[in-house]
């Protein structure tokens, strides 16, 4: 559905003013006026203008020149399109979607909601009443696409209504109104031969359109200049000339200056995708108060929380605040209103509090504030940013799994990890290394029986023992070049070798606990027996240091 | 040696807590420096028992884990940490960290220290590297003074160069008192302790031994008294002034 509104800029005016059509300051001859650099230029008259001879567009001399009595208003064509915005909003009344078509045109899905209305017409009258009730003038119009829709609104019948076109094979595919995005159909029916230098033939409900002159295709003033001096003055001429002809004259690729691009929107063949408006509710956030307060260190408070709301508000958004406004309810009745701009986007809740708080150095608390209220009237997009981790880290210290993650990003996964059991009674596979904060695997409670070194050797070294009997312990051995004197033992701790996943010739350990004169305390082995058949004479190892 | 001569942290509460803070002798359960240094022999695991022991006298580990470090040289000379030999309450609680270079050892010792969810870190340094040097020590002082966690670096065969560690120890194995049961046998490790330089503290010299889950020590040579000098700084932050 298109919504023509087609004196907007003089019905927002007299809105503005408060008269009905025709009456009060309506009466008189009016015009809006927009400054430019050769003087005021007339925008917009109302209906006695008109009649005085105003025109848009025409210099203010010279319409002051034929009515001397002419008045004159400022007009505000910013303000007329945030009207229109609005509009577009209300206009969803009608349908899920609606779109704005600058300057002064509404376009809204109504693609199978006519039904919720009583049909196609019932839904034209409502909108109509709707609009006539608020005071605006509009011409409305439904039609499969929404070039068809405007053209129709801005130069067909009143209330015009285009009937979805059957197609042959495949339903109704057109769209109406200019809901979402329409595909070009398939070709086929383009059949050079059957139609050999033109475009096809009207289809039904496009006689309606062929009537409509020329302008109805939203084109550019010289393109439509061009098409009059070519004598094409309705749209079914269009249709006459041959398609390759009007490619060849308008190459343009802007759908404003092509009018065989345009006439293929018209008719559903090209896509033409609009911009829906939506509604953006302003982040708003609110803390009412179960006592009302009255001192400032309170209310500072107050506001802290506030703003760290609206700080988790905007983040959750991607936002960030231009402008705030902070409204302070009263026992009494009276509301405080306090806003504050910003030089760049922020949510920055400490920046925000500190801000405000020398603003609220003039509030009168009275019987105390019950409710506080903080809205992000105007918002921009703000990337979410990390936070200063290393600053944090300095200041509180980290996670452990942060300080596993420093350190395994800088020394590599395998140099950090966390020791566990292992169900195996040879010393060094007893023991594995897993990551850090891997959850520890279920292991067998440990017999105390024997005490274990506190360091392991990762590979047991040989040592060179001076022993009374080959079956005993040392006398003294030679480890890294000095000559250790045993003077406590504990042992042997005979280890036999794991069967099950080990060849039958490895040889068993008996380990001794020693202490040296010293004081020194280690872990031998000696690595078999004397006569066990797996080798020569036993060699000894020394694997562990013990505290 | 007889036992009754060991003071024990038990005996010296009654004394008067304030009389023996102020006389500025070390003794256990005082709670160490945050940054000591134990220079040992990488011949015996001495040096990271004491280590161990100097870290976990007086501290309530909580759910903290604790943070082992060894570079290169200092995991080839004397082996990593073996689970079954830990003290109980370290076993499920250790991450052990493998650096490379003496560098990288720094710069895990300081990430360690900057955790607030470790108990305390254990650095064990091989010789005296060229990174180590009076820089680095110090901010290693800083860093575990600010976030208040405990650093003890362990220096193998290391000559006593400059740091400014607040409290730097020589130990050495010293001969065990024989276990109950088995005259032969090893009994519980001793070690032979030199603070020979303590903010603080003064000078001595104490054999050690973990007494159960509570350090005891036995002071062996009454140093000379040279008076409360080193009192006034007490264990203040150097960068304070």
């Amino acid at each position: 559905m298109a919504i023509w509104l087609l004196r907007l800029a003089i019905d927002r005016w007299r809105l503005a003013e408060g008269c009905t059509a025709g009456e009060g300051a309506d009466a008189e001859p009016w015009v809006l006026t927009a400054e430019t650099a050769h003087g005021p230029r007339i925008e917009a008259a109302n209906q006695a203008g008109l009649a005085a001879g105003a025109r848009p567009g025409m210099r203010l001399a010279d319409a002051r020149a034929l009515c001397p009595g002419l008045k004159v208003a400022p007009s505000d064509p910013a303000g007329d399109l945030a009207f229109l915005a609005s509009l577009a909003l209300w206009a969803q009344r009608w349908g899920p979607w609606s779109a704005l078509d600058a300057p002064d045109a509404l376009l809204v899905d109504v693609s199978a909601v006519g039904h919720l209305f009583g049909g196609e017409t019932p839904l034209l009258a409502d909108a109509q009443a709707a609009f006539a009730k608020r005071g605006l003038a509009a011409r409305l119009a439904i039609a499969p696409t929404a070039g068809a829709a405007w053209a129709l609104a801005h130069f067909g019948p009143g209330r015009a209504i285009l009937a979805n076109p059957p197609r042959d094979g495949e339903g109704d595919r057109a769209q109406r109104g200019g809901g979402g995005s329409p595909h070009a159909p398939p070709l086929e029916d383009e059949n050079p031969l059957r139609q050999p230098c033109g475009l096809p033939p009207p289809r039904p409900g496009e006689d309606m359109l062929a009537n409509l002159p020329v302008a109805a295709l939203r084109l550019d003033d010289d393109v439509l200049t061009v098409l009059r001096r070519l004598g094409l003055k309705r749209l079914g001429q269009l249709h006459t000339i041959g398609r390759d002809a009007l490619h060849r004259r308008f190459r343009s690729r802007s759908p404003e200056a092509n009018p065989l691009l345009r006439l293929d929107q018209l008719l559903g063949r090209a896509p033409e995708p609009l911009l829906p408006v939506v509604a953006t509710p302003d982040p708003l956030v609110q803390r009412r108060l179960m006592e009302p307060i009255r001192h400032r260190a309170l209310l500072d408070r107050v506001l802290g929380d506030l703003a760290a709301d609206m700080a988790r508000e905007l983040e959750g958004k991607a936002q960030g605040a231009r402008r705030l406004e902070l409204g302070l309810w009263r026992v009494d009745g009276e509301v405080i209103v306090r806003r504050l701009e910003f030089a760049a986007a922020t949510r920055d809740p400490a920046h925000i509090a500190r801000l405000f708080a020398g603003k609220l150095d003039d509030v009168d608390a009275g019987f105390g504030i019950e409710l506080l209220r903080l809205r992000a009237s105007w918002t921009e997009a703000l990337p979410l940013a990390q936070a200063d981790f290393e600053a944090a880290a300095e200041a509180h210290g980290t996670s452990l799994a942060e300080c596993v993650d420093r350190l395994t990003v800088r020394l590599g996964e395998r140099a950090v990890r966390r020791p566990v059991a292992y169900p195996s009674h040879i010393p060094e596979r007893a023991q594995r290394w897993q990551p850090p904060l891997a959850p520890e695997p279920a292991s067998q409670g440990q017999l105390a029986f024997h005490q274990r070194p506190l360091k392991l050797l990762d590979r047991a070294e040989a040592i060179a023992v001076l022993y009374a009997t080959p079956d005993g312990f040392p006398q003294r051995f030679r480890w890294r070049g000095q000559v250790h004197e045993v003077a406590r033992v504990e042992g042997p701790e005979r280890i036999a070798p794991e069967w099950w996943r080990e060849k039958s010739t490895v040889r068993l350990r008996d380990y001794y606990r020693i202490e040296d004169g010293e004081g020194r305390r280690y872990w031998i082995y000696r690595h078999g027996l004397v006569g066990d058949g797996r080798g020569g004479p036993p060699e000894w190892f020394l694997q562990g240091l013990c505290a | 040696m007889d036992l009754s001569a060991f003071i024990k942290a038990g005996e010296l509460a009654p004394l008067g807590e304030r009389a023996l803070k102020h006389s500025g002798r070390w003794r256990p359960g005082l709670g160490g420096a945050r940054h000591s240094e134990v220079f040992a022999s990488a011949r015996e695991a001495s040096g990271a028992a004491a280590a161990l022991a100097l870290a976990m006298d007086g501290l309530e580990l909580g759910q903290r884990s604790v943070l082992w470090v060894q570079d290169t040289a200092a995991l080839r000379l004397g082996g990593r940490p073996y689970r079954p030999g830990l003290p109980e309450p370290l076993r499920h609680r250790l991450i052990h960290v493998a650096a490379r270079t003496p560098e990288d050892l720094l710069f895990a010792l300081e990430e360690g220290v900057r955790c607030r969810d470790l108990a305390f870190v254990i650095g064990e340094l091989a010789g005296n590297p060229k990174a180590l040097d009076f820089t680095a020590s110090r901010r290693l002082s800083l860093a575990a003074e600010k976030h208040g966690v405990p650093l003890v670096l362990v220096r193998l065969d290391a000559a006593r160069d400059l740091g400014s560690a607040r409290m730097r120890w020589q130990v050495r194995s010293a001969p065990s008192l024989g276990p109950r049961w088995n005259p032969f046998a090893p009994g519980p490790p001793r070690w032979q302790a030199e603070l020979f330089r303590a903010r603080g503290h003064t000078p001595g010299e104490w054999i050690l031994r973990d007494d159960g889950h509570v350090l005891a020590a036995d002071r062996i040579a009454p140093a000379p008294d040279h008076g409360d000098l080193a009192f006034a700084a007490g264990d203040r932050s150097l960068a304070a002034g």
